[in-house]
């Protein structure tokens, strides 16, 4: 029970030490979320963003999904919609689906597509070979072009999910984080 | 009580005169009494705001405020409550009464302790500031939610600057406590000998320590996604939105219990005193305390249950969460069997600490419900969650500061108060509070949704109700300022133990208690 004041001292440069940890620990919260969504599957951001190969394409002819298919551009800039809203697939099939993008700037642009699925657990089952959103997108001004995502939804897919669906938010990859 | 100091300036070496010793001032009665009085202030400041908003609410339409105006009163009331009220009071105990209850001479960091009050006035009088610039203030809800609160006006890095000064002011009391503590403590006084509050405060000061930080990083990353390209939260540069909800509670959570565990520890001093008995179970207390506060750090994500997560993850945070309720149903327990067969007087902190014991129950028990998930996906965002926030914050927490006030009033002015006037504050306070918040219920079961300035019509009686709860609970605390004011200017003296039975080394003191005390320690048996 020192109160002198180097005692005092040794024990505040530790805490203000602690208090420092704590700050980079918020940073460190960073990555550690996106390994943490990677190790639990939560978001799968990964099966998500990168093209996977289908195995076992046989189809299940006896079972059929419905997949909806929805597009959004948060901040402007282009006009992106599907060109069937829904499509009727059976697992283990491999299937394409177009979108129909126009850009409304007079000037060159280059956009981003960030797919989700929903429900979220329906996200790992649903495997994309090859999709617009895996690459930035190049755009002449006033350019209109069809834009191609191919998938198999996987016949691992919970039984009791017999409708999901694909949005994408489409975004300017110039003004990337600013609002 | 600034003028309470002015009775003891015969001491030996006491302060100088006039503004001088309250901008210079390194004593932590001082200090402490700044922190108190700042605290009031700032209370008046969030309160007058809240009367804007039960003002608007008052009927359905639009009267008083445009929405943007609205959405500005309710993201600053919740700033100015939290940072400028309840945590600021709470360190002004700290400073008055933990040296007292040690036997130590002062905190162990004085200079420290004056910076860190000077902090948090600059801190809030900058978040007052951004009322008056374009664009307004903050408006995007006190969780400051992205993309959201990206819209914020001009005032947006002030506000967060703001916070950033608020929250190193409130780490660096926060040391100042440890080592105090630790370090400070009168021979004899061991860790399980420490009064309750004190214990509260040291636990209380880990936890700031440990999230305060978080949140001053969570809220730089907002900072550079705004200003430096960054994209921690925006989706189109990879960034995830939902990231800084998870930063936000991991501060949040245990931000709550910062502000209730101090509570806790003022009630476990107020309780044993009206009741002439020790404490029950005063290491069950304590350890209480600490599984309380160790829990807060994993229950975070119950405050977002609907942004999605997996069905483990939901059932995790449920039960996490519903285990909060053993300690803290310990700790209610234990104060209610101290009362068992005690011999029971019903003074003013003894009031309020009763009505703890029994309103903080009730937002306890909503707080159960709103852990439930499918439950909560009914409640969330709805009025249900601002009736129990406001149950433990304001017949919690601040009624627990109220009863600290009236119990350690005579310790710092050397006088008693007027007991009636005392009496009557805590039954306008305890009624309106009621009619203010438990109508809140049932218009957040019946679907109205939290944050909005207009609503449907069928909402109009409830909240036509709960705004006359809040002008009342709003002007009787008018009379609390008159009962200090009073106490302060004079009064029948105060003994050294003012209570009959007092409990503990600052009722050793004389009263009011001297400028200096225990320079040399006391004997502890």
């Amino acid at each position: 029970m020192s109160d002198s004041p180097r005692g005092n001292r040794g024990l505040a440069a530790r805490l203000v030490l602690m208090a420092a940890g704590s700050f980079a620990f918020g940073f460190a919260l960073v990555p550690l979320y996106d390994v943490f969504c990677e190790v639990t599957g939560v978001g799968n951001r990964a099966a998500l963003s990168e093209a996977r190969e289908a195995t076992d394409l046989v189809p299940d002819a006896a079972r059929t999904v419905t997949v909806e298919f929805t597009a959004t551009v948060p901040a402007g800039g282009w006009l992106l919609e599907p060109e069937a809203p829904t499509l009727e697939v059976h697992p283990g099939q491999l299937y394409e689906a177009r979108f129909r993008a126009r850009s409304l700037s007079g000037r060159e642009t280059t956009g981003q597509a960030v797919p989700s699925i929903s429900p979220v657990r329906a996200a790992q089952y649903f495997v994309k070979t090859e999709c617009f959103c895996f690459t930035p997108q190049k755009f002449a001004a006033n350019e209109e072009r069809e834009l191609a995502v191919r998938f198999v939804v996987d016949k691992g897919l919970p039984t009791n999910i017999d409708r999901l669906t694909l949005s994408y938010a489409f975004y300017d990859v110039d003004r990337a984080g600013k609002s | 009580m600034a003028a309470a100091a002015h009775h003891d300036d015969h001491a030996h070496h006491g302060p100088p005169k006039g503004i001088v010793r309250w901008l210079t001032t390194t004593n932590h009665k001082d200090i402490g009494t700044l922190y108190l009085v700042f605290s009031l202030l700032m209370f008046f400041v969030g309160g007058g705001l809240a009367f804007m908003i039960r003002a608007e609410l008052f009927q359905p339409g639009l009267q008083l405020l445009n929405p943007v105006v609205f959405n500005e009163m309710t993201t600053m009331h919740a700033l100015i409550m939290i940072f400028g009220a309840v945590m600021p009071a709470t360190v002004g105990l700290a400073n008055w009464m933990i040296p007292m209850q040690i036997g130590a001479a002062d905190m162990a960091l004085p200079r420290m302790n004056l910076f860190s009050f000077w902090l948090l006035v600059a801190g809030s009088l900058l978040l007052l500031s951004t009322f008056l610039m374009p664009g307004g203030a903050p408006a995007g809800g006190w969780t400051m939610y992205p993309p959201l609160v990206l819209q914020t006006g001009e005032s947006f890095p002030f506000a967060i600057f703001a916070i950033h000064l608020m929250g190193a002011s409130s780490i660096m009391g926060a040391i100042n406590v440890i080592v105090t503590i630790v370090n400070m403590r009168a021979p004899g006084m061991t860790l399980l000998k420490m009064p309750l509050f004190t214990w509260s405060w040291l636990i209380t000061a880990y936890l700031l320590i440990a999230v305060m930080p978080v949140f001053a990083g969570a809220v730089t990353m907002l900072l550079t996604d705004r200003f430096f390209d960054t994209s921690f939260f925006t989706a189109s540069g990879g960034g995830d939105p939902v990231l800084f909800q998870h930063l936000f509670w991991f501060f949040g959570h245990p931000e709550v219990y910062i502000m209730i565990l101090p509570a806790f520890g003022i009630v476990s001093e107020v309780i044993p005193t009206f009741s002439r008995k020790p404490i029950f179970g005063y290491e069950a207390m304590v350890y209480a305390i600490a599984s309380i506060a160790f829990l807060s750090f994993i229950v975070w994500a119950h405050h977002m249950f609907v942004v999605g997560m997996p069905l483990a993850g939901q059932m995790f945070f449920m039960l996490a969460t519903m285990l909060i309720a053993v300690p803290t149903g310990v700790k209610i327990f234990n104060w209610t069997a101290t009362m068992w067969r005690g011999s029971l007087t019903f003074e003013p902190p003894m009031l309020f600490a009763l009505a703890f014991l029994f309103l903080f129950t009730i937002g306890g028990f909503s707080g159960l419900m709103l852990a439930i998930v499918p439950a909560d996906f009914q409640y969330h965002d709805t009025y249900f969650v601002v009736a129990h926030f406001h149950y433990v914050l304001v017949p919690g927490s601040v009624f627990a500061l109220m009863a600290a006030v009236y119990y350690w009033l005579p310790k710092w002015t050397g006088h008693m108060y007027d007991m009636r006037l005392a009496k009557a504050h805590f039954w306008l306070s305890a009624v309106f509070v009621n009619v203010l918040f438990f109508p809140q219920h049932f218009l957040g079961l019946a679907g109205m949704p939290r944050r909005i300035p207009d609503y449907a019509a069928q909402f109009a009686d409830w909240n036509m109700v709960s705004s006359i709860g809040a002008f009342g609970f709003g002007l009787s605390q008018l009379l609390f300022v008159w009962v200090i004011v009073k106490c302060v200017r004079g009064g029948e003296r105060a003994t050294a133990g003012v209570w009959d039975w007092p409990h503990g080394l600052e009722w050793t003191v004389p009263s009011p208690a001297p400028y200096h005390t225990f320079e040399k320690a006391p004997e502890i048996h």
